[in-house]
């Protein structure tokens, strides 16, 4: 078990800096130079000068490099050229809200997916089944943005009830912060639940019609017995599966949802930092995503390993 | 960690991108569904408690205001970048200069209370006010505005305008209070130009700083910016003029990109004002609602198709002129801006001093300019491109100029460029373009065409020393005579086809005044701001 872990430690160290170097040099070579995007159309060669030196854009592209990746190993982040503060603060600011946004989403999507999944194909050809499947053809079709508009329309124009954006801040308490993470959580989550709604109903009717299921039935378990404890587990798999695949679109959505709500998370501030090229912030919060990415491929191996005793015996 | 999980896994990889709290969620599912349960119940009990608290209403007079603003500044020192969004949290709130620019654009004494012109305009001895401070508590004289002054015009200058400082040629401290500025030629704008943000005091000690924790003497200090989100000023306490304490004890800036949802937040109240509304297209709706109130001012962004004069067809001047006849200005704010803006035939605008209306010079006539096209040797008409950043006034405009050309037999091929990183490397730098268009937000800034280097690539000796000698000229009558001429010679020679002002769209709650209607420079002066009860 220690050499599989080992090895994907070394791949997870090797793809890092892949990442890192490559986010470098896209950013080097995209037009557009940090200086002159500070100081505007006013701004004289003098100063532009002045300020490349101030900000390190003078030096070779290999040595910047050499001294980012320095400055990582001693635990330094760099600054943002943009904001002037430590990119780190920048980073963590904006982790504290996506991550948890993510997190909800998830959560939300599972709550809703799963059981319409379950229920859609323990009914198959009924009226809820029907109900669940103009949902998912619904769901996969409205991009999370405009439910976002329509909540904020809806539930904060409207209404009333909700914040129309914005977050408090975790030390401004977990309820308001949950409450400003609670519509954009719904907006991320209800397409990601149509596709969990589509992919349960798909999977857990494979697994009913297996003989195992059917041994239960005769064996003298009941139809919702039969379906939760045999059904059910067994069809998880595939189902693991593209939740993995949806944090991907969970961090392209979040890119979107966070605008629209005006949420200060990590896909703002890589836009923000793609705009002013402002390549210290974008190293690090690509590194980042780069790093759960591959923290969640681990995971998804780890909950194959706790589903499928089969997979637990071979390894 | 093998076989089918192990592949499976392996296959994605390149396709994943992250997954928060995935492990959580999924050991809860697989787990315990009652522990699922609970924490749903514990999170609409947090919910419902949060929603109780927020409803008791407040009853003492509301000394606070949130402002909401489409573009989060980048950096809080105006006199390091030029983003406007910089001027328009921190100028006269956070920051003071020697003079300042007010409502109508006209300038007033600020820490300067008062100055003598001497030596035609050489010199001018600036007396300071007494007891000014800065946040920190550091006093403000006449070492301190030298030290501001030498900042932004020595070798290490990164500020925006430098150009600004270039004419003074020595800064003297004759005593505490006595400031003199030795120039090495007249300068007649030198007091706007003092007033502007790029041009506001800083002291020694806080001016490396600033960019993140500004400190100067304005009425209001940074209390704490979450970037991303917002920024929360507080009155400063100590502030130096205590007759003038600003009613509002914070402030609060809040920057919402995405224009749906900056009318549901002033909808909902979670923004009190926005002083300049992005989505034109969306501020007829605020109209019925009795609890706003609505406003439409001028800015400064002149909205202008700047034209590659450096090559052919556009180093001709028929051709330009003919393409301007092509255009039909009303039309085109109509189209790109849903009729709010006021037209414009030079680069100046009717906020400024000294303002001509030129836009009858080459009125809309596409016979005249399909006739003027074929003198210049183009009978068959022309293809084109148009680099396009991606805001929605340059893109909406782009597609009305498109359809306008075509009836003159002009091909416009719309080039999406982005702004600001490509085009300032593509169009600004470069020179690389046909056609281009942007907002130049930058107040009286007719001297850009006399300027060798500038994209334009308009080349006109008599303009420039129009404007050179306007800059020479302290006698206001006669240096805005100077400006007119400028003026005149721009819609002639047509560099760039002028089409609009931007509007300044303003919508706040009717309760609250002291908004500037207007916006001569990019700011938003809260010192007058106060809440009607």
């Amino acid at each position: 078990m220690l050499r599989p872990v080992l090895t994907r430690l070394l791949g997870l160290v090797l793809t890092l800096l892949a990442i890192s170097a490559a986010v470098f040099l896209v950013m080097s070579v995209l037009p557009g130079d940090p200086a002159a995007i500070m100081l505007g159309t006013s701004a004289r060669p003098d100063t532009l000068a002045a300020l490349r030196s101030e900000l390190g854009l003078d030096r070779p592209l290999p040595l910047r490099y050499a001294a980012w990746l320095t400055g990582l190993l001693t635990g330094d982040l760099g600054r943002s050229v943009t904001y002037g503060v430590p990119v780190a603060k920048l980073v963590l600011a904006g982790a504290a809200v996506t991550l948890p946004l993510a997190a909800m989403a998830i959560l939300i999507s599972l709550l809703l997916g799963l059981p319409l999944g379950v229920a859609a194909a323990a009914r198959r050809g009924s009226a809820v089944d029907a109900g669940v499947s103009l949902f998912a053809q619904l769901g996969i079709a409205t991009p999370n943005f405009w439910i976002g508009l329509l909540l904020i329309l809806v539930f904060a124009a409207t209404l009333g009830w909700m914040p129309s954006g914005g977050f408090p801040g975790w030390q401004a308490g977990a309820a308001p912060a949950l409450t400003a993470l609670l519509m954009p959580s719904i907006a991320l989550a209800l397409p990601q639940a149509a596709v969990l709604a589509r992919v349960t109903r798909t999977a857990t009717l494979e697994v009913l019609g297996e003989d195992f299921v059917r041994t239960a039935r005769a064996k003298g378990l009941s139809r919702r017995q039969a379906l939760w404890r045999h059904a059910v587990p067994n069809a998880l798999l595939p189902v693991i599966t593209i939740i993995g695949l949806q944090f991907t679109f969970l961090v392209a959505g979040a890119v979107l949802v966070e605008n629209v709500f005006g949420l200060p998370g990590l896909g703002r501030l890589a836009m923000q930092a793609l705009a002013q090229r402002d390549v210290t912030v974008m190293q690090v919060v690509v590194l980042l995503f780069a790093t759960l990415a591959i923290v969640v491929n681990v995971l998804v191996d780890l909950a194959y390993l706790a589903l499928d005793p089969r997979l637990r015996n071979a390894a | 960690m093998c076989g089918r999980a192990a592949d499976a896994a392996f296959a994605r990889h390149s396709l994943i991108m992250f997954a928060p709290g995935d492990a959580m969620t999924i050991l809860m599912l697989t787990t315990a569904r009652h522990s699922l349960r609970f924490g749903l119940a514990a999170l609409s009990l947090a919910l419902a408690g949060h929603f109780a608290a927020a409803l008791p209403a407040i009853a003492a007079p509301k000394d606070t205001v949130v402002i909401g603003m489409g573009i989060e500044p980048t950096g809080l020192d105006p006199t390091v970048a030029a983003p406007a969004a910089i001027g328009q949290v921190t100028w006269q709130n956070v920051f003071q200069g020697l003079t300042r620019i007010d409502q109508d654009g006209k300038v007033q004494p600020q820490l300067a209370a008062g100055w003598t012109i001497a030596d035609e305009g050489r010199t001018y001895l600036f007396k300071l006010r007494e007891g000014v401070r800065f946040s920190n508590g550091v006093p403000f004289d006449a070492t301190v505005a030298k030290f501001a002054l030498d900042r932004a015009r020595g070798d290490d200058s990164t500020n925006p305008q430098k150009q600004f400082f270039s004419v003074i040629s020595d800064i003297e401290v004759r005593d505490p209070r006595t400031l003199v500025l030795h120039l090495s030629s007249p300068a007649g704008n030198l007091l706007y130009w003092l007033g502007w943000p790029s041009s506001v005091m800083v002291e020694p000690s806080s001016a490396d700083a600033n960019k993140s924790q500004p400190v100067g003497t304005g009425p209001f200090k940074l209390a704490s910016w979450r970037q991303g989100d917002r920024l929360e000023l507080v009155r400063n306490e100590d502030y130096w003029d205590a007759e003038n304490r600003p009613a509002l004890r914070t402030a609060t800036f809040r920057f919402i990109s995405d224009a749906q949802a900056q009318a549901a937040a002033v909808k909902s109240g979670d923004v009190d004002a926005f002083p300049e509304f992005g989505a034109p297209e969306l501020f007829a709706s605020f109209k019925g609602d009795p609890r706003l109130t609505t406003s439409v001012g001028d800015t400064e962004l002149k909205v202008v198709a700047g034209l590659n004069g450096r090559k052919a067809p556009f180093d001709n001047p028929k051709v330009r002129q003919a393409l301007m006849m092509a255009i039909d200005r009303q039309t085109v704010i109509e189209g790109a801006w849903s009729g709010y803006g006021t037209p414009i035939g030079s680069h100046y605008t009717p906020n400024d001093p000294g303002y001509v209306d030129t836009t009858g010079v080459y009125p809309y006539d596409p016979e005249k300019a399909k006739a003027l096209l074929a003198e210049a040797g183009y009978p068959d008409g022309l293809s084109l491109t148009i680099k396009t950043p991606q805001m929605s006034y340059a893109t909406r405009t782009s597609e009305v100029l498109q359809a306008m050309l075509a009836e003159i037999g002009v091909q416009l091929q719309i080039v999406p460029t982005e702004f600001p990183g490509k085009w300032i490397s593509e169009v600004f730098k470069g020179h690389d373009f046909d056609m281009t268009i942007v907002a130049h937000a930058e107040p009286l800034d007719i001297g850009i065409y006399a300027r060798d280097d500038y994209y334009f690539g308009y080349d006109n000796p008599a303009f420039s020393k129009a404007v050179a000698e306007a800059e020479r000229t302290t006698d206001t009558a006669a240096r805005l005579a100077l400006y007119g001429e400028a003026q005149r010679m721009l819609a002639a020679d047509v560099p760039a086809l002028y089409l609009f002002v931007m509007p300044k769209l303003g919508v706040w709650d009717a309760k609250l005044k002291g908004l500037w209607v207007n916006e001569p420079i990019p700011s938003n002066d809260l010192s007058d701001v106060t809440w009607d009860e």
